[in-house]
């Protein structure tokens, strides 16, 4: 097994699997924090970064529910479900830094990683706009009858787009094995969920479709991962759902936004909502490891993460000649660059 | 084995359809989706009886959601179908820009070249049916200023069969647009002939005196007005481009040198359009050889009205293409 994906036979409740999903989440949030650094040492290619920390349960707790060949799109802020569904570290964060070895070999980042090994249909830069891709998805898993189910991970900010309301009625009416996961972390970049709807019970929306629905709370991440078993055991029987997931989002929208129109207060009271801390108390309570034990976890992951960025720093930049590259199919010529274009018609004179 | 050449008078809504009948038996993951596509049979009548043929699950009704409907095809074509969509109008494409333009064209370079999108968006446009502004727009500028897609406009009848099929083995997202005009127009078409290579322009008349370089419908106004123009002894090349991209200038270059004039002629509207993009290639390309201006003849930049005398007076016309192609002489 990949030594970081989440094994699914793992029992719900048990022992080792609390453990489990601890690591999952304490590797995210880690991640988290050496992309942000990786940002303030200049490294990354550009800014448009934005961080899942506060939504870890979410990531870990719905991907203990998915099965290796399920197909899955993520958000801007979709770091945490990539690195729970098993992806490299070191891999996605030369893919953050735009370097040759990344996922994408540097054209993706943040906001465009994806891998078809891993079922990662890619991350989007527009809100909403990787969501119908799911109920294609679906549609194959359906025609090839391979037993997969597809899941659209997306935030509150997607509610406010049309094309989600679009494919949730599409996949409630196929009756696709689908699932529509929304990370609710209360802000769509700086608007505040009930600043953007009359009605922030987003799943019942979703439940008008004739889907399955729920909200839970991300403080348990137990509790995301036993709702995500149904949800994703409907959808694999052919009952598609909508689950969203509350959270608060820890920090601003992208890397410099010190997000000035958030409340203090509200911020402070957010942040207690916090589900890793929350994990690493229960295993204390549960007796499984002491505060020794935990610390000892932590510093192994955050080595682990501290390579990715030295792994990142040492990567080669994609090679120019690449920019021409993958626009269409291998098989097809490369576009003529301008400035060879402009060479061969003046050569003419 | 040698197989024998049938060919089989059809129209062109008919070899559509038998291009997608085709192209199906052969291929068990191409899906069809769209509005009114099943039980309806198309807008178009193109998809009629393919549900009985091939069943709900490959000719796929849905609802009218023209962004969602494309976004799914994106997502089947990354999980191994072949999905052709029917967008019922190509006016509707501003509902699907984003699943288009963000998504299907960029996802085989965004994710550095591991997966492609091969699907294909058949729709139609044009003028002609007194459909109205929101119904009979010529908009494959929007497509061409976009790479990463594919655009493909069949003018014949036989290209309508053999562009349709080419179109849904490419390795990369197509758009292919019909014209509403061209349904019932009647022509041979050879099912087993080897086709002209996808890409490749076909010239439909030689001539020395000046090349009209067009595409879809117009080329049969161009063919039309080549005819009178002949008879005032100015023969003229007429290209059809079949492909806007890939465009194929090298079939352009030559006759564009030997007669030092060209004219191109589409029914989308002047600014920033098609031909305002192949007058610039020619120009650049062809300058020392070219003795007059290259000449613009497209829509006019106005929206198209109902009223059928207006909506012929937006668009070019055979006319329009002969009186211009004269000027260049006097």
């Amino acid at each position: 097994m990949n030594s970081t994906a989440f094994d699914a036979s793992i029992s719900s409740g048990s022992n080792s699997r609390h453990v489990e999903l601890y690591k999952i989440m304490r590797r995210i949030r880690t991640f988290e924090e050496r992309v942000g650094e990786l940002f303030a040492r200049a490294q990354s290619a550009g800014s448009m970064l934005h961080l899942s920390i506060g939504e870890e349960s979410a990531a870990a707790g719905f991907c203990a529910a998915m099965e290796p060949m399920d197909k899955f799109t993520t958000h801007h802020r979709g770091h945490g479900i990539f690195l729970a569904r098993g992806a490299d570290p070191k891999k996605m964060m030369a893919e953050i830094g735009g370097k040759e070895a990344g996922y994408c070999r540097g054209k993706g980042g943040s906001m465009h990683i994806a891998d078809m090994g891993l079922g990662h249909l890619g991350a989007n830069a527009i809100v909403g706009g990787g969501i119908p891709a799911i109920v294609g998805a679906g549609l194959a898993a359906r025609h090839k009858q391979d037993g997969s189910i597809a899941v659209a991970f997306f935030g509150d900010g997607a509610t406010g787009q049309g094309v989600l309301y679009e494919a949730m009625n599409m996949a409630a009416l196929w009756k696709l094995p689908v699932v529509f996961c929304c990370i609710n972390n209360q802000y769509g970049m700086g608007t505040r969920i009930d600043q953007a709807t009359a009605n922030p019970a987003l799943h019942e929306r979703a439940a008008a479709f004739g889907l399955k629905a729920e909200t839970v709370d991300g403080l348990d991440v137990e509790v995301v991962a036993q709702a995500a078993q149904e949800f994703c055991d409907a959808a694999r029987a052919g009952n598609p759902g909508f689950l969203a997931i509350d959270c608060y989002r820890f920090y601003g929208h992208a890397r410099k936004d010190k997000s000035p129109y958030r409340d203090p207060v509200e911020e402070a009271e957010g942040r207690k909502k916090d589900p890793v801390l929350f994990s690493r108390n229960q295993i204390i309570k549960l007796g499984l490891f002491d505060e020794t034990e935990l610390d000892a976890l932590d510093d192994e992951i955050a080595e682990e993460m501290d390579a990715t960025i030295d792994f990142t720093i040492a990567q080669a930049e994609p090679p120019l000649m690449s920019l021409f590259r993958d626009v269409y199919a291998p098989s097809e010529p490369e576009p003529e660059a301008v400035r060879t274009r402009i060479n061969r018609i003046l050569a003419n004179d | 084995m040698i197989e024998e050449n049938i060919m089989i008078e059809m129209t062109y809504r008919d070899a559509l359809r038998q291009a997608l009948v085709d192209q199906m038996s052969q291929d068990s993951n191409v899906i069809i989706l769209g509005e009114e596509v099943g039980r309806y049979g198309g807008a178009y009548g193109v998809t009629k009886n393919l549900i009985k043929e091939f069943g709900e699950e490959r000719v796929i009704d849905t609802p009218i959601s023209e962004a969602g409907i494309v976004g799914a095809a994106v997502g089947a074509a990354m999980s191994g179908l072949r999905p052709v969509v029917e967008l019922m109008y190509v006016d509707f494409i501003g509902m699907t820009m984003d699943q288009l333009a963000n998504q299907a064209a960029k996802i085989r370079y965004m994710f550095g070249g591991q997966i492609g999108v091969p699907m294909v968006v058949r729709t139609q446009g044009g003028t002609g049916r007194s459909a109205g502004a929101q119904h009979s727009q010529s908009l494959e500028a929007f497509i061409m200023h976009t790479p990463g897609l594919r655009l493909a406009m069949p003018a014949t009848v036989n290209d309508a069969y053999h562009l349709l099929r080419q179109a849904m083995a490419q390795p990369d997202p197509v758009i292919f647009i019909e014209h509403k005009g061209l349904y019932t127009l009647k022509g041979e078409v050879d099912l087993n002939a080897t086709p002209l290579p996808w890409g490749k322009a076909a010239v439909l008349r030689q001539g020395d005196d000046l090349v009209i370089v067009t595409y879809s419908r117009q080329v049969h106004y161009a063919l039309e007005a080549a005819k009178k123009l002949a008879e005032n002894g100015i023969e003229a090349t007429i290209i059809d481009l079949r492909t806007l991209n890939p465009i194929d200038f090298e079939t352009i270059r030559p006759h564009v040198e030997r007669s030092g004039r060209a004219m191109v002629v589409t029914e989308s509207v002047l600014t920033c359009g098609v031909a305002a993009e192949l007058a610039a290639r020619i120009s650049e390309e062809c300058f020392d050889f070219l003795h007059e201006p290259i000449v613009r003849v497209a829509g006019e930049d106005i929206p198209i009205s109902v009223s059928p005398i207006l909506e012929k007076g937006s668009v070019p016309n055979p006319q329009m293409i002969e009186e211009t192609a004269l000027k260049m002489f006097s």
